[in-house]
Parts: structure tokens; C-alpha cells; sequence
């Protein structure tokens, strides 16, 4: 584990920051005037977001204000009914093979890990590229390997999830979503399901994923891991976007009353 | 340590000690499990009277004033004889074969080699499929994708060419002639090959988001779950013939068989789904968010673990089915348990206790198949626990 620190307080590392600059072309995920209604309830209204390659964007906002949903929506876990959501230049629609080709290029980490219990971690890691991407079985767990050394834990690649600590599992999700290559990285509260110990060693793995330039988008409320590696910080209100700023001015300066009240709640 | 400090804190590591001995020890043991208060005590105690005044009992019966070797049933006619356990010798191939004619060659012959011969036609059978199913069980075994080829696909090719006959020179056998533990198994291990692929698909059919195969899956489920077997047999053998052409007749066997697999694959959709429900979204979430699709998923992520579940419930399914293969007696068919029930007719044996000594016979013979799933279940239950319960 490396010996940065990330409490709350940190100044962002500025030779760190110059590594990791978005593109200012290249788009990664554009929504445009996106609703989602769960049955009658509207979840999601009128959401725009353009998220650039290289970018990394941290979803913050009240419990129930949609950030998981919008984040869930981009992999299709979620289906909208209004408005586009393009993802690597593909259109999410109703075609199968559309949302097939948009999961094979976006990762996901789950708040609960969701390892595939009955796998090894190894297993884990190999079994979407081998069936999904046909690679050779030797070749995916070399790829597994370089994986699961980049998250630090090669030694555990033969145990079961089951036999893992929760900061380990979710290291290992990480992992088995890096094999698939993905351009794109979703993360639904990673750290929320963690003991405050394991946090650290689970976010100190995205930093390092921030700097190799993924993209990256975070629902979370680590707001140490804003400030350290997001270009834009996003708030969320009853399903809607309300507010968006670079870490600094969001933080120091919010201009949203609901903001300030959120800010003030969870920044003692 | 002073119980009034409430400031106490350890300043030395403690480290860990064996447990004190009453906690172990047969005599704790005793005192806990047995005799813990007067009421277990004499629970206890009743308990070993009865079992004082049991097993003598069973054992006189079973083994000790039994009848084991005897020409006809003069000597299990004598007053206060046991089990005749002759009885059960002398009709044995009646047991295993019912009315299968035996070769006529080495039906002359004497010798245990020329008894074998006699009906070497399903004793082939019988050791080709030991010989094809114990390895498939044996997790460790090699070439489990040959195995289950050679078991799932030519056996019962092999099967069936061994015991109808017809060609390659062997003798036509009707299957109205086939019977006894033979038809026993046959039903039953086709009952339960067919019934759990076709429960895995109702079970997944019923939980589709494609309203015409989740209601043809449930109403089909619905309507064999709420019929008794019974009458489903009888529906197949008596029924479904006169709905035929004229000149078309089903084999009686044959819609047994169609019968037994269909209603119970009713029954294992309903236990796989229970496995289905019991696995957390999160694991078709991950399934799907790695590109997996539909089929793939099952296949990789959700069976493995639902079926792995309801293991318990799968052979309870398959120990129902495999003991209501008795009843296709009542179409005609010869299993195991008719031919013992019928054999309990037999004048040269006739004795106090010939019927009671051929239903324990069948009865055994059962609890032997019955026994062997259930433990080997638990095996595999073990073997595929992987991590901590929580």
C-alpha cells in the first residue's frame, strides 16, 4: 500500500493532477434531456451530462436523489424511457447488441462487490474475457494476474470471495472489471459497504486508475477522493442535476442552498 | 481484577488457552446429551428398554430363526420361523429380470458363470451403466465430458438395442416382457436425467420477461403440479390410445415414461426456482455488466449457484420419483414391487411370513437407492461449499 495519505483534508497532489488531463475532443458518455420514471415515481428528469475521455466525475448527493440510477442507466442496468444516452459513440436503445457492445466496454463496481461466490478470484477475473471476449484461457489469466498484482492482492488468486475481507473483494471487482479493458469505469458507493479501515486500501487503487487515465465515473461521498483526483464534482437532488464544479469551488464555494445544506451535513 | 475498577484495561497480551475440561470428556458428554435433567433421564432410560426388548426381537426374526437355504417352502412352513429368506433367493430373477426370457443356451448350464449368462442381455446393461455412472459421480475422475457423452447419448442407445433386441442377432423383446428391478431403474434414471434439464428450463421459462413463454411455462407447471401421478399414468396408457389413429399403438412403457419425466420436471421447475429467487440481484447485475448475456449468465453465474442451493430439494425430487416408479404397476407394468407383490402368490412358498419376507426384500432394496442419493448429495453439498457460511 502506498503511504499517501487521503484524509479529508489533503491538498491535491499537483504533479499528480498534470498526469491525468482530460481529453477536450474526445467525448466518453453524452446524455441529453434524459427522464426515467420507476413506475409512476420520476427518478431521473432532464439529466445532460457530457463526460469527456480521461474525465473523472464524482456523483455526490442525498440518499434517493438518483446518482446510483444515472450511473446504472449508462450500463443499461436501469432502462430510460426519454432522452439519449450515447456511451463510446453507441446509442443505448432497445437493441440487445447495442447494450452488449456498451458492457463490454464499461466496467461497473458494486457498493456489495457482487463476486461470483462459487468462482475462484481468479475464475472471477477470467470469465468474461475468455466467454465474452473469446481471449485464451492462458492469455486471460496472465491479463488476470498483471490485474490483481495492479490491486495487490496476486496471493489470493486461488481462495474463494467468500474467504476475503470486504476491502479485499471489492480490490478483486475492481480487478475483474479492469480485465474486460473497459474505456470506461463506473463505481456505484464502492467504499460504503467498508469497514473504515479497508477504505483506504480500496481508494488508494482508484487513485491509481485516476492517474493511468481512465474514465472514470463515482458515486460516492469520500470527498478526500474528490478533491485528490475528480476534474468535476456533480450534486444531485431529487433526481435531477443541481449543481456541478471543479473539486475546489464546489467544496469552498457552492452555490446551491441544497448544496451548502448537504455540504454542511457531511463536511464537519 | 478488582470489579469496582471500571477504568480496567489489560496491560499484558492474553494469550490463548486450551478449553477447561468440562467441556470435553464422554462422561460430560453423557451427562449433557442424555442424562441433563430426570425428564431425559428417563427418556434415557424408556429408550434403552425398548431397544433391550427390540432388537432381540428383530434379530430372531431377520437372521436368527430365518429360513436361508431351502429347496421348497416345507421348511418356512414349520411353526415360529423368521423371515424365509429362500423364498427371496429362489425368485430372485424374477426380482431383478421379470418376465425377460433367459438365454436358452446357458439356461442349461450350471454355475454362477452360466447364471450371469442366462440373462447376460440386462446384466450388460447393468454393468455398463455402473461402469459409466460411478465414474461420472466420482468428481475427480478424468474425462468427464467423454463420461457423460458416452452415458447421456450411446447408453441408452446401447440400452435399448440390449434389452428390445431386433437386430444384431439378438432375440425381440416387447417391453411388456421387460421387468423387475430392471424396469425399476429405468424409470427412474430416466425419470430423473430428463426431469432436471427440463425443470431448469420451465424454472427459467417462468421467470421470463417474454409474456408467452412465462405463461405456457407456468400454466404447464401448474396444470402437472395439481394432477396425481396416478392419474397421469392412467391418462397415458388407457386415454391417450383411443385419441390415436387406429393402427397406432404407444408403448405402454414409453408413455410411462413420458408421463413420470413430465410430471416431475413440474416439480424440479418449482424447487430450481426456489433456488433462482434465493440468489441476490447483485449477481445478475455483475453477470450483466461484464457483457455476459442471457445465456451465459444462466449458465455460468446463476445455475451453478441456484441449483447448488437447492441441492436438498433436487433429490428429495429425485427420492420421490424414483420410489413412485411403483406405481406404474397399476398400468400393467412389472416393476420391482409387482413382482414381488405378485410372487407373494407363489403356491411352492406359501408360508406365514413369505409375503412380509418379499415387501422387506423390495422395501430394502429401495432404501439401498434412496440411501446412496441422499448421502451422496450431502457429499456434493460439502464438496461445493466454498468460503464462509455468514
Amino acid at each position: 500500500m502506498s503511504n499517501d495519505t487521503l484524509t479529508p483534508d489533503a491538498a491535491p497532489q499537483k504533479n499528480d493532477r498534470t498526469k491525468m488531463v482530460a481529453s477536450e475532443t474526445e467525448v466518453a458518455i453524452e446524455i441529453v434531456d434524459m427522464h426515467k420514471w420507476f413506475g409512476d415515481f420520476h427518478v431521473l428528469r432532464d439529466i445532460n451530462l457530457k463526460v469527456m475521455k480521461g474525465e473523472r466525475i464524482v456523483i455526490a448527493g442525498p440518499s434517493g436523489s438518483g446518482k446510483s440510477t444515472l450511473i446504472r442507466c449508462i450500463n443499461r442496468l436501469e432502462e430510460h424511457q426519454e432522452g439519449q444516452i450515447i456511451v463510446d459513440g453507441i446509442e443505448l436503445t432497445g437493441d440487445l447488441k447495442a447494450v452488449d457492445e456498451v458492457r463490454r466496454e464499461v466496467g461497473m463496481v458494486f457498493q456489495h462487490f457482487n463476486l461470483f461466490p462459487h468462482l475462484t478470484i481468479l475464475q472471477n477475473c477470467t470469465l468474461a474475457p475468455i466467454w465474452v471476449r473469446g481471449t485464451p484461457k492462458a492469455e486471460a489469466e496472465k491479463t488476470a494476474m498483471h490485474y490483481l498484482e495492479t490491486v495487490k492482492i496476486p496471493e489470493q488468486a486461488n481462495k474463494f470471495p467468500g474467504q476475503l475481507s470486504g476491502g479485499q473483494q471489492q480490490r478483486v471487482a475492481i480487478a475483474r472489471s479492469l480485465c474486460m479493458n473497459p474505456k470506461i469505469m463506473l463505481f456505484d458507493e464502492p467504499t460504503s459497504a467498508l469497514d473504515p479501515e479497508m477504505i483506504k486500501e480500496v481508494l488508494d487503487v482508484m487513485v491509481k486508475l485516476a492517474e493511468d487515465g481512465m474514465t472514470m465515473l463515482v458515486v460516492s461521498h469520500e470527498m478526500g477522493f474528490a478533491r485528490q483526483v475528480a476534474n468535476r464534482v456533480i450534486f444531485m437532488d431529487q433526481g435531477q442535476i443541481v449543481e456541478q464544479n471543479e473539486p475546489e469551488k464546489f467544496f469552498h464555494n457552492p452555490q446551491h442552498e441544497r448544496t451548502k445544506l448537504f455540504l454542511s451535513q457531511i463536511l464537519h | 481484577m478488582n470489579t469496582q475498577d471500571l477504568a480496567y484495561v489489560r496491560t499484558k497480551f492474553e494469550p490463548a488457552r486450551p478449553a477447561p475440561m468440562s467441556n470435553l470428556g464422554l462422561v460430560v458428554w453423557l451427562r449433557r446429551h442424555l442424562f441433563a435433567t430426570v425428564g431425559d433421564t428417563v427418556l434415557t432410560l424408556l429408550g434403552i428398554a425398548f431397544l433391550v426388548w427390540a432388537l432381540p426381537n428383530l434379530y430372531n426374526f431377520l437372521i436368527g430363526d430365518a429360513v436361508f437355504a431351502a429347496e421348497n417352502g416345507d421348511a418356512c412352513r414349520a411353526a415360529n420361523v423368521g423371515a424365509c429368506w429362500a423364498y427371496v433367493w429362489a425368485r430372485l430373477d424374477f426380482f431383478l429380470y421379470g418376465f425377460f426370457p433367459a438365454d436358452p443356451y446357458w439356461k442349461e448350464q450350471a454355475g454362477l458363470f452360466a447364471e450371469f449368462m442366462a440373462q447376460w442381455r440386462v446384466n450388460l446393461v447393468f454393468f455398463i451403466g455402473l461402469a459409466l455412472v460411478v465414474p461420472l459421480l466420482w468428481p475427480s475422475a478424468p474425462f468427464k465430458v467423454v463420461n457423460a457423452a458416452l452415458f447421456f447419448i450411446v447408453y441408452p442407445v446401447v440400452v435399448f438395442y440390449l434389452l428390445a433386441g431386433g437386430a444384431f442377432g439378438l432375440e425381440k423383446v416387447p417391453t411388456e416382457k421387460w421387468g423387475g428391478l430392471t424396469i425399476t431403474l429405468i424409470i427412474g434414471l430416466v425419470g430423473i436425467v430428463t426431469s432436471l434439464p427440463l425443470g431448469i428450463l420451465l424454472a427459467l421459462g417462468r421467470q421470463s420477461r417474454l409474456p408467452a413463454i412465462k405463461y405456457l411455462s407456468t400454466g404447464f407447471i401448474e396444470l402437472w403440479r395439481a394432477v396425481p401421478l396416478i392419474t397421469v399414468l392412467f391418462m397415458a396408457s388407457v386415454m391417450l390410445p383411443l385419441f390415436m389413429p387406429s393402427g397406432v399403438t404407444i408403448d405402454k412403457l414409453l408413455s410411462a415414461l413420458v408421463g413420470i419425466a413430465l410430471f416431475n420436471s413440474a416439480y424440479m421447475a418449482e424447487v430450481v426456482r426456489g433456488g433462482l429467487q434465493a440468489l441476490p440481484r447483485g449477481q445478475y447485475e455483475a453477470a450483466s455488466s461484464l457483457g455476459l448475456n442471457y445465456w451465459k449468465s444462466m449458465f455460468f453465474i446463476i445455475l451453478p449457484q441456484a441449483l447448488k442451493h437447492v441441492i436438498p430439494g433436487i433429490v428429495n425430487t429425485f427420492i420421490a420419483l424414483f420410489k413412485d416408479t411403483s406405481l406404474v404397476s397399476i398400468i400393467g407394468i412389472f416393476d420391482l414391487l409387482k413382482t414381488v407383490q405378485s410372487s407373494t402368490a407363489d403356491l411352492d412358498w406359501t408360508a406365514p411370513t413369505q409375503a412380509i419376507t418379499g415387501y422387506i426384500f423390495a422395501a430394502a432394496v429401495f432404501w439401498i437407492f434412496c440411501f446412496s442419493m441422499s448421502r451422496y448429495s450431502i457429499f456434493m453439498e460439502n464438496r461445493l461449499h466454498t468460503g464462509h457460511k455468514r
